[in-house]
């Protein structure tokens, strides 16, 4: 059912291509089943506050080449999934002044499949909406007596591939009306802002162009339901995060830092136009 | 595509390329979004605009554009419409408004102003994603704007 053409075309022929057809850079018509039996959402109906913007939501996965997107349909050839391993480790590992481990006050990984769906989401006692590493690191500090770990290090985002992991087969489905709506706007917000000297929006090119090429890079919708993902040019996972900060760079502008209140709103957002897709994380992409 | 998605433009060079004769770009005059006058007086170089459309640390225009004469280039973008022909379509003035500041002409246009300074929103130094500091310039010089004219008024179908 995997489509195999178009693989391993040469540099030269590849840009020929691209000069002379515009249709090779459409996301593909695939499916994806995680070691042949977990099936997951990677292309449904756009959620409605995304009504006039677009009606079909699609994950990242279907904009990459064919074999990245085979490699993440099998856990033993997904690179991610030894981080998920060290996670594995490190959620059974008693630490800080409480000696406690994450597994004495939730049990197995395994039973955390609801968490990741609906994360960011807001906390009613902290007042606040928390992503999952600000909840990680409210459970280490408050609850196991241990130091916070660095917002996009490797820790906090191995963790967040365990706890992604367990939950692919579900669908992202995070909260944005209630207490919730204020952050919510203020990503959307932000995700219409055309930032940096070439004053492009998160927008402009996932919203507007996603199927489009951009030099050698094609566009998708930017959505956050693979993350972190292990990318095969820098072979780590990254945080979506780091993500962000990466493609506000890329628009020549001054970036916001990880885990500020902006891109905690973004993700948020962000996250809300992907509600109804499969949670993939670890996904591969480039 | 870590560095320069678009284009990028080493900060030094924009600095010394300024001359005191260049129409500033706060000082661009518009008509109807074509820029009449020649930015410095001096005849653009069409061999070199031809190479800052292709180079990703120059304009990077092929990021967004494809142009069958520059097909030696590999990964042309399709964000933006194919350039065949525009030389044709569009007068000289007319391109110069284009590359200068292309919302003049075309309203909430995706493609970047490659010869303005101001109006920005968190405008970062390059591609550092730090605070834009006393060295921002234009994506573009003066003089690369005119070679890069130079070169679309050659694209002829
Ligand atoms: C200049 C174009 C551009 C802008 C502006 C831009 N991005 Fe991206 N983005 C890309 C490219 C290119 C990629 C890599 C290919 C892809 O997945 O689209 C990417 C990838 C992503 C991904 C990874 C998707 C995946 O499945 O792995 C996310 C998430 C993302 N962008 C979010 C954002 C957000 C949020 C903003 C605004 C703050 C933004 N982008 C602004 C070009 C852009
Ligand atoms: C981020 C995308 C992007 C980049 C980079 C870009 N453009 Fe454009 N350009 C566009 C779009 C989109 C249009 C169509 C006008 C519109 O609707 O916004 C356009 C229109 C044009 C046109 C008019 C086309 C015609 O014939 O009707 C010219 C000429 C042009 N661009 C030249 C350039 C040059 C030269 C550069 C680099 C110095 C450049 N562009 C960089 C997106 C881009």
């Amino acid at each position: 059912m995997r489509k195999l053409t178009g693989l391993k075309v040469p540099g030269a022929l590849l840009a020929t291509l691209l000069a002379t057809s515009a249709v090779m850079a459409d996301p593909v018509d695939d499916t994806l089943t995680i070691n042949g039996e977990t099936e997951i959402v990677v292309r449904t109906a756009a959620p409605e506050h995304l009504s006039g913007a677009m009606s079909e939501i699609m994950s990242g996965w279907l904009f990459r080449e064919d074999d990245t997107r085979i490699m993440q349909a099998d856990d033993f050839d997904n690179p991610g999934m030894i981080f998920v391993e060290l996670a594995e480790d490190s959620w059974n590992m008693a630490e800080g002044s409480n000696g406690k481990s994450c597994a004495d006050c939730h049990g197995a990984s395994a039973d955390m499949s609801e968490v990741r769906p609906t994360y960011p989401k807001w906390n009613e006692t902290a007042g606040e909406v928390r992503t999952l590493e600000m909840q990680i690191n409210d459970c280490r500090t408050n609850q196991m007596g241990a130091e916070e770990w660095k917002y996009t290090g490797n820790d906090m985002v191995n963790m967040t591939a365990l706890l992604a992991s367990v939950s692919r087969g579900n669908v992202v489905n995070v909260a944005i009306d209630g207490p919730a709506q204020s952050t919510w706007e203020q990503g959307k917000e932000i995700y219409y802002t055309r930032y940096g000297q070439l004053n492009l929006s998160c927008s402009n090119c996932h919203e507007d162009n996603y199927g489009n090429m951009i030099r050698a890079d094609h566009l998708s919708q930017g959505q956050i339901n693979g993350f972190p993902v292990y990318r095969l040019k820098n072979t780590k996972l990254n945080s979506a995060h780091d993500r962000f900060k990466g493609c506000i760079r890329d628009t020549r502008a001054e970036t916001f830092s990880p885990g500020s209140p902006e891109f905690v709103a973004l993700e948020l957002y962000v996250a809300s136009r992907g509600n109804g897709l499969g949670v993939e994380g670890p996904a591969i992409r480039n | 595509m870590k560095f320069s998605v678009i284009t990028a433009v080493a900060a030094g060079f924009v600095a010394s390329a300024a001359f005191a004769e260049d129409v500033a770009p706060t000082a661009v005059a518009y008509t109807e979004g074509a820029v009449s006058q020649s930015l410095t007086g001096i005849p653009g170089d069409p061999a070199n605009g031809r190479v800052i459309l292709g180079d990703n640390g120059q304009g990077n225009c092929v990021a967004c554009h494809q142009i069958t004469e520059m097909s030696d280039v590999p990964f042309q973008g399709n964000v933006g419409p194919m350039l065949d022909g525009t030389g044709e379509r569009w007068s000289e003035g007319e391109l110069r408004g284009i590359v200068v500041n292309a919302k003049v002409m075309f309203e909430d246009s995706i493609m970047p102003a490659f010869y303005k300074t101001d109006g920005f929103i968190r405008p970062g130094n390059l591609y550092t994603g730090k605070a834009a500091d006393d060295t921002f310039g234009p994506l573009l010089t003066a003089q690369q704007v005119e070679d890069v004219v130079a070169y679309l008024v050659t694209l002829r179908e």
